[in-house]
């Protein structure tokens, strides 16, 4: 097993679910493939999709959910089979 | 009036916090910035008298949390708060708790935000001033066999609108009444998760319309209008580039539009400065109340440009005490003005955020040329808050003229270190339509889905020449 680190490719807010009130897009433990939508990161008040883009188990978020991120910041780990 | 004895917090971020703080100076009162963790090092926070850091970046933590404003007046012993625009500018509870504070708020009452913010009610106040909205539901509709019977009397295609909403939020589209159908479920439940209440009216969907707004500035007495803009051109309903007067009405039409608008204002008995929002139909030379904001607009300074009348010290004075001394015959239009907003955003790229570090930034000059901003050299502009950075107001003798200065002014202007909108106002400028007033609502859309290569074109020229 090998770890993949998810950068967040902006600066701006983190969210881990479309809603205040939602369930989170993921939780620790699940399985992930390349278009597992994770997370959100709202910049300027628009909001992109933070995706897994890699098939493996989501091992661990780095940052709780409605946190300011700096570019280049890892969210997430995941573990791929080798 | 003399006003020493007052101390005016300013309740906002970036531009609007800029220009507020320099209308009080002007007046000689003291001020307050309120910043968060991400805004320190900013201009208003440099150029007030005195600033407190209200909390995290996050607006819900900070700039969206009247205790801690008003925590922040109490310690600095401010006397009045200028909410700006956005952030708590509408909220009644807001303005409520300002009052209750022992402080002036520096604009409408409380009970005003609340009538005029429930789109539901500022329609049925606007028909009893006698003020033409657009035909749609008495009130708020209940039930779908309610929306399917209102229907037919509004027409199709049509809107179904969030009392709570707006900017464009809370509306959905239907043609017939299938449609309706489903999306009137879709609305309420929309309505109820985004603004706490699932209240909903129906409202018929005018294609082709202008946005048309006025102006008006009360004392609570007296209210006069300040002529109109015109904001048709929008994307994604927020407007992009607005111009006063409105290249299309006709003398007789801007009368009685702007009478109309300045007859609700006073039977509101309104204070401080307030637009109300008209949709005007070129074919019929119809115009629609669609609603009221109750707060200084970011589009202001355009009014300010032709009338001469400095609307944001009005609000501060009249917030103050100063009885409106500008009689209607007073306001008379000077030429034609235009503004086109400067956002960090990419309109070769969907429009995408380009926040982070401002390298260099060098403004126009010359006749007519205004420039209202919180930008300097080295500015780190945060991903936290809107993308507005500047609003380029260009005044001349005539619409032709501000549109020749806007053409030097945009060549003028140079911004390193962040992606921004000039480019598409460079290429808005030279459109034939758009130069001969020929647009509505959805002309800007159309135009971008169609020009997404010339748009290309321009960020790469922009790219050669200024970085």
């Amino acid at each position: 097993m090998a770890s993949i680190e998810i950068i967040s490719p902006l600066p701006g807010i983190f969210y881990r679910r479309p809603s205040p009130e939602s369930d989170a897009f993921a939780n620790e433990g699940d399985q992930v493939d390349n278009n597992s939508v994770i997370g959100l990161i709202e910049v300027m008040k628009q909001f992109s999709d933070l995706t897994a883009d890699t098939k493996g188990k989501l091992i661990r978020f780095c940052v709780e959910d409605s946190e300011p991120v700096e570019p280049g910041q890892v969210i997430a780990l995941i573990d791929v089979e080798e | 009036m003399s006003f020493t004895k007052h101390k005016l917090l300013v309740a906002n971020r970036g531009e609007i916090a800029v220009r507020i703080i320099r209308a009080a100076q002007q007046l000689g009162i003291p001020t307050v910035a309120v910043c968060s963790e991400a805004d320190k090092l900013s201009l208003p926070a440099m150029l007030a008298d005195e600033v407190v850091n209200i909390g995290p970046a996050r607006a819900d933590q900070s700039y969206l949390k009247g205790e801690l404003i008003l925590k922040a007046a109490k310690e600095t012993g401010a006397t009045a708060i200028h909410p700006g625009y956005g952030f708590l500018s509408e909220s009644a509870d807001f303005a409520e708790a300002v009052v209750e504070a022992g402080l002036i708020f520096v604009g409408p009452s409380a009970e005003t935000i609340r009538k005029m913010g429930d789109k539901a009610c500022a329609r049925t106040t606007a028909q009893a001033a006698g003020v033409p909205v657009v035909p749609g539901s008495e009130g708020e509709i209940n039930s779908l066999e309610e929306a399917i019977n209102t229907a037919k009397d509004v027409g199709y295609p049509l809107l179904i609108k969030a009392s709570a909403g707006g900017g464009g939020r809370g509306i959905r589209i239907a043609y017939d009444d299938s449609e309706l159908a489903k999306e009137f479920v879709i609305a309420q439940s929309e309505a109820k998760a985004a603004f706490g209440s699932g209240a909903v009216y129906l409202e018929r969907f005018i294609t082709q319309a202008r946005h048309i707004e006025v102006q008006i500035l009360g004392d609570g007495e007296q209210a006069i209008h300040l002529y109109e803009r015109e904001c048709s051109l929008q994307r994604r309903r927020q407007k992009v580039f607005e111009e006063a007067p409105s290249p299309v009405l006709s003398p007789s039409t801007r009368e009685k539009l702007c009478l109309n608008a300045a007859a609700l204002a006073q039977q509101l008995h309104y204070k401080g400065a307030g637009t109300l929002e008209f949709l005007y139909d070129d074919s019929s030379q119809e115009f629609f109340f669609i609603e009221m904001n109750t707060r200084i607009q970011v589009e202001h300074p355009v009014t300010e440009a032709i009338t001469g009348v400095d609307l944001v010290q009005w609000m501060i004075k009249i917030a103050l005490g100063e009885p409106l001394s500008l009689q209607q015959k007073d306001i008379r239009i000077q030429g034609s003005a235009i503004e086109m907003r400067i956002n960090a955003e990419n309109p070769a790229k969907g429009f995408f955020p380009s926040p982070g570090l401002l390298e260099s930034v060098s403004w126009p000059i010359g006749e007519g040329v205004r420039i209202d901003t919180h930008l300097f050299d080295n500015y780190i502009i945060p991903p936290f808050y809107d993308s507005l950075l500047a609003k380029l107001i260009i005044h001349g003798n005539n619409r032709q003229q501000a549109f020749e200065r806007a053409i030097m002014a945009l060549d003028e202007t140079q911004i390193k270190g962040v992606i921004t909108t000039l480019p598409l106002h460079k290429a808005l400028l030279k459109e034939p339509d758009i130069q001969a007033g020929l647009f509505h609502t959805g002309t800007l859309e159309m135009w971008l889905s169609e020009n997404h290569e010339k748009l290309i074109d321009e960020e790469k020229t922009h790219a050669v020449t200024t970085h």
